[in-house]
């Protein structure tokens, strides 16, 4: 009988140690060698480039990427990289934009990765200030918009971007009436006839909450954007914590079919409703308000983090980031617009995913000085 | 003689095991709770100091002892209502044969690892302004949307209760189990009321294991995040909450740090007073197999309470999953299995594409490993409590400490002291078992020590007494009577893999996500493929864990679980 007992113990260890260790081996983590990346990529853009099964061991080298939780890229695009550098890509999300803006910052000096990709321009100031990444101007840079450069240094590289504005449900009774629903001026969203009929993002918890919380300080300027709040709190308006819940429990225009018929959301998402519909969709059933200032630009970044043992590797990704292959591949796998002008568009987004005629602008600089207060204000103003 | 030689000269290796099984539980604290925690606290009041730190900014703001306060009076009010419904479905669990019991007991775990932003979703299809009860009374009484439950205290606790259910079903059922009727039977001879037998019979025998699901409710609920967040809308905070929106949102480390020490404080001050509870409330018991303390299903009183406790599981915790189930199966109005079908379609050809099998490869093996070291920790560490000591006072606390640590806090500690070798562990998956272990052992400790308490020592004794060796003793004494207590920590820790998200995805590669991690992915894209994807994950994800529950309720630890 003891022995049983004991044999027993010595399966649940052998069990627990088993489990546990075997997905080990099969990834080398953040210590990959270090010796071995920069001089061996050179010879792999002479490799074949046919789509044989190229297994993870035949790459004596691995470049890890950390991203926020939306990143995505087509397989066949990482492929080609790992290809023709001869080396294993790796990706680490980390949480969204903020949580893992944060888990770069702590590591500084020994990073969790090579590269970093999902820096907005909201977020900018703080990773600029935590001097994490190392300036590096990539191939084709110079095809990219001045607008969109915002670190001389260039130790953050603008990627994509996206707007932050109004969508409203077409289908519903509200907008029946109203002639141009997309120049609907925020104004007109206090009065008694939109009472609950708009849901938003708390700003201290969402990246898209902050971002329109930004665009209405531009619309109605410093003196003004907290008594539209407050006009709109005594309206109803709803606050959640995060875009999903916004979108899929509390709009009505989505597959949620919640109660409110506006919701911030993205300029991207009328088309993506079309995007992800497998047909059923022709034309989108939610639309964008967007009057001029009332979106707010969001730019992601990339960069190469601080303490980099594949720094080669590591350029020749951010160089990638810019190329065509990549940039073609932004917007049907992310729902945002590439940053290159001449990258690929499609079909969908062209028609329904139109540029909002003229975004708010506020500048980097301003909104490290406030963020913080500005969400003080709006919590107090909205929320208590 | 064999058997008096073995009493005599004591096997001399067994104090040994016996040492390093208690040593497991301590260690692994050590490692993976206490140095990453004490190295990020360090690391947050480095540049500040003590005394400028984030404690005197807290404690000198009104707003922070709101967010205190609602912490507080949330869960305590969670936990008085979670047992208030539990109770009596504990009782009818326990006591009676029910048909379909197990399915059942596996339905009402499920909760448990639903993500909180599907579980919204459920709850708005039902309790919604247009949702399926507000339709209804709309029908019957022709009035428009009566019932509005969005951002309220209500929604928080109803779905407080909806998760935590499980918890007293499994907790106090498991052991009211064992207990032995025929010490009411006697008080019921002797002219007791019903409602006195209860109350002073029952209630107090039963209490141990009452006090222990109170705990560990009170814990999860007072450092509730996704519910508040998510459900009561932004106008709630609680603590952890607030250490979220301080480290993430503003990167205010000091402040978040100072939080999560007055978290702690407040769990470890509870857990002080639960100790002293516990330890008036134990007492030897003689505790039968269920097979003779199991009463049939006859007469109407017995038929209307059973009836009365499944039509409470079936309105409060099935409902929701069924509505989940529904929408997943329909589009417009008509049946489908299109999002089923698009799951393990690679229609875009994405690099982060995860065929669902795969995804739940992935959390059946962490949930199987959690379980695994769950066991094997929280066993030995169950030991340990019941011996007697000064020692007991310190680890009494430490074992329940990190269900009451900040998610957060600790999560930024591995990342800063797990990055170098021999343990550079940042971006291993052995960290997803390990991290999940340390929210899991806690249930398996608090599950087996009241019946481990509750053996009688007369019992062990006698079997010495007749020549059994400590061994012995152990396999035929203590493994019956506490092996359903160990199965009840084994569901819990499964359960708690299972659903895990946060910890996940923290160090999340993404090789091996888990089903959790694939529904958080479908949420965040618009459209209604993304959409359904998530309720069609989430209802395999149901599917996947009722099936994990019924498989652990088979394996029994062999024969010997029904004891």
């Amino acid at each position: 009988m003891p022995r049983r007992s004991i044999m027993l113990l010595l399966a649940l260890v052998l069990a627990a140690c088993g489990t546990g260790a075997t997905p080990t081996e099969t990834t080398p983590p953040a210590e990959t060698p270090a010796a071995a990346s920069p001089s061996a990529a050179p010879a792999a853009t002479a490799a074949p480039l046919e789509v044989t099964s190229v297994t993870t061991e035949q790459y004596p080298a691995t470049l890890t990427i950390m991203a926020h939780d939306s990143f995505n890229l087509s397989a066949e695009v990482v492929a080609e990289f790992e290809r023709a550098n001869n080396v294993k890509v790796q990706f680490l999300k980390a949480g969204d934009a903020g949580e893992a803006l944060n888990r770069a910052l702590l590591t500084r000096g020994n990073p969790l990765a090579d590269v970093f990709f999902g820096v907005d321009n909201t977020f900018l100031s703080r990773a600029l200030q935590g001097d994490i990444f190392e300036p590096y101007a990539p191939q084709g840079l110079d095809q990219i918009p001045a607008e969109f450069q915002l670190d001389p240094q260039h130790r953050l590289i603008p990627i994509d971007y996206g707007f932050v504005n109004l969508n409203y449900d077409k289908r519903s009774e509200l907008f029946r009436d109203i002639a141009n629903p997309e120049q609907l001026p925020l104004e007109e969203l206090t009065k008694p006839k939109f009472r609950n009929a708009v849901v938003t993002e708390n700003p201290a918890t969402s990246s898209p909450g902050l971002a329109f919380l930004l665009a209405t300080i531009d619309y109605f300027g410093e003196e003004r954007w907290l008594d539209w709040w407050a006009q709109m709190r005594d309206n109803e308006l709803v606050v959640v914590d995060g875009w999903t819940t916004a979108y899929y429990t509390n709009f009505s225009g989505s597959s949620g079919q919640g109660p409110q018929p506006i919701v911030v959301s993205y300029s991207t998402s009328p088309a993506a409703e079309v995007y992800f519909s497998e047909g059923q969709l022709t034309e989108p059933v939610t639309g964008n308000i967007f009057p001029p200032k009332a979106a707010f630009r969001q730019i992601e970044f990339a960069g190469i983090l601080k303490g980099t043992p594949n720094r080669e590797l590591a350029q020749r990704w951010m160089d990638y980031m810019l190329s065509r292959r990549v940039q073609d591949d932004v917007m049907p796998q992310m729902v945002v617009y590439p940053v290159l002008p001449s990258a690929q568009i499609p079909e969908v987004f062209q028609r329904f995913a139109p540029l909002p005629p003229q975004p708010a602008q506020i500048d980097p600089e301003t909104i490290a000085r406030n963020r913080d207060r500005w969400i003080q204000e709006w919590t107090r103003t909205v929320l208590r | 003689m064999p058997r008096s030689s073995a009493r005599h000269h004591p096997l001399p290796w067994l104090p040994v095991l016996r040492g390093a099984l208690f040593a497991l539980p301590l260690l692994f604290l050590a490692i993976f709770y206490l140095y990453p925690l004490a190295t990020i606290i360090a690391f947050s009041f480095r540049d500040v100091g003590w005394a400028a730190s984030g404690l005197t900014a807290i404690l000198t703001d009104s707003y922070f002892w709101g967010v205190i306060w609602f912490s507080i009076w949330q869960a305590a009010l969670s936990t008085l209502l979670t047992l208030l419904v539990g109770l009596p479905a504990a009782y009818v669990f326990a006591r009676y044969a029910l048909p379909g019991a197990t399915l059942l007991r596996a339905l009402a775990t499920v909760p448990f690892v639903l993500p909180t932003v599907v579980v919204a979703a459920a709850f708005a299809a039902l309790l919604g302004p247009q949702g399926l009860i507000n339709t209804l009374l709309q029908a019957l009484l022709g009035r428009q949307a009566l019932l509005n439950l969005q951002n309220t205290l209500t929604l928080i606790l109803i779905a407080h209760v909806f998760y935590n259910f499980s918890v007293v079903l499994r907790l106090v059922g498991g052991f009211w189990a064992n207990l032995d009727p025929r010490v009411e039977e006697a008080a019921r001879v002797l002219g007791a009321s019903r409602w006195r037998v209860w109350w002073e019979v029952t209630l107090p025998l039963l209490l141990p294991a009452v006090l222990a699901a109170a705990l560990l409710i009170f814990l999860f609920t007072f450092t509730a995040f996704g519910t508040v967040l998510i459900l009561g809308g932004p106008r709630f905070a609680t603590i952890e909450v607030e250490i979220y929106r301080q480290a993430v949102n503003f990167f205010n480390l000091p402040v978040a740090a100072a939080l999560s020490i007055l978290q702690i404080v407040i769990t470890l001050a509870l857990t002080v007073v639960y100790t002293r509870l516990q330890e008036r409330a134990s007492r030897p018991l003689e505790l039968r197999p269920q097979a003779v303390t199991r009463l049939p299903l006859i007469g109407w009183r017995r038929r209307l309470l059973a009836g009365a406790v499944i039509a409470l599981i079936a309105v409060l915790l099935l409902l929701p999953l069924l509505a989940l189930a529904y929408r997943s199966l329909t589009l417009g109005g008509r049946w489908t299995l299109a999002y089923y079908q698009l799951l393990s379609l690679n229609q875009r050809n994405e690099f982060f594409f995860v065929p669902p099998l795969t995804a739940v490869r992935h959390s059946l093996l962490f949930a199987g490993a959690t379980t695994l070291l769950a066991l094997l920790i929280g066993v030995p560490a169950a030991y340990l409590l019941t011996r007697r000591g000064a020692l007991r006072a310190i680890f009494d606390p430490l074992f329940i400490l990190p269900l009451g640590t900040s998610a957060v806090t600790l999560g930024f500690g591995y990342i800063i002291t797990f990055d170098t070798p021999p343990l550079n562990l940042r971006t291993s998956p052995l960290l997803i078992p390990l991290a999940h272990t340390l929210i899991a052992f806690p249930f398996v400790v608090r599950a087996v020590l009241p019946a481990l308490r509750a053996i009688n020592p007369r019992l062990r004794e006698a079997a010495a007494v007749q020549g059994a060796g400590p061994l012995r003793v152990l396999w035929e004494v203590d493994v019956p009577i506490v092996a359903r207590a160990v199965l009840v920590g084994a569901v819990f820790a499964f359960t708690v893999s299972m659903g895990e998200f946060g910890a996940t995805l923290l160090i999340n590669l993404p090789q091996y996500p888990t089903m959790p991690v694939l529904i958080y992915r479908f949420l965040g894209l618009p459209g209604v493929t993304n959409y359904g994807q998530a309720l069609a994950m989430s209802t395999l994800l149901m599917l996947v864990t009722t099936l994990g529950f019924v498989a652990i309720e088979r394996f029994r630890l062999g024969d010997i679980g029904e004891f």
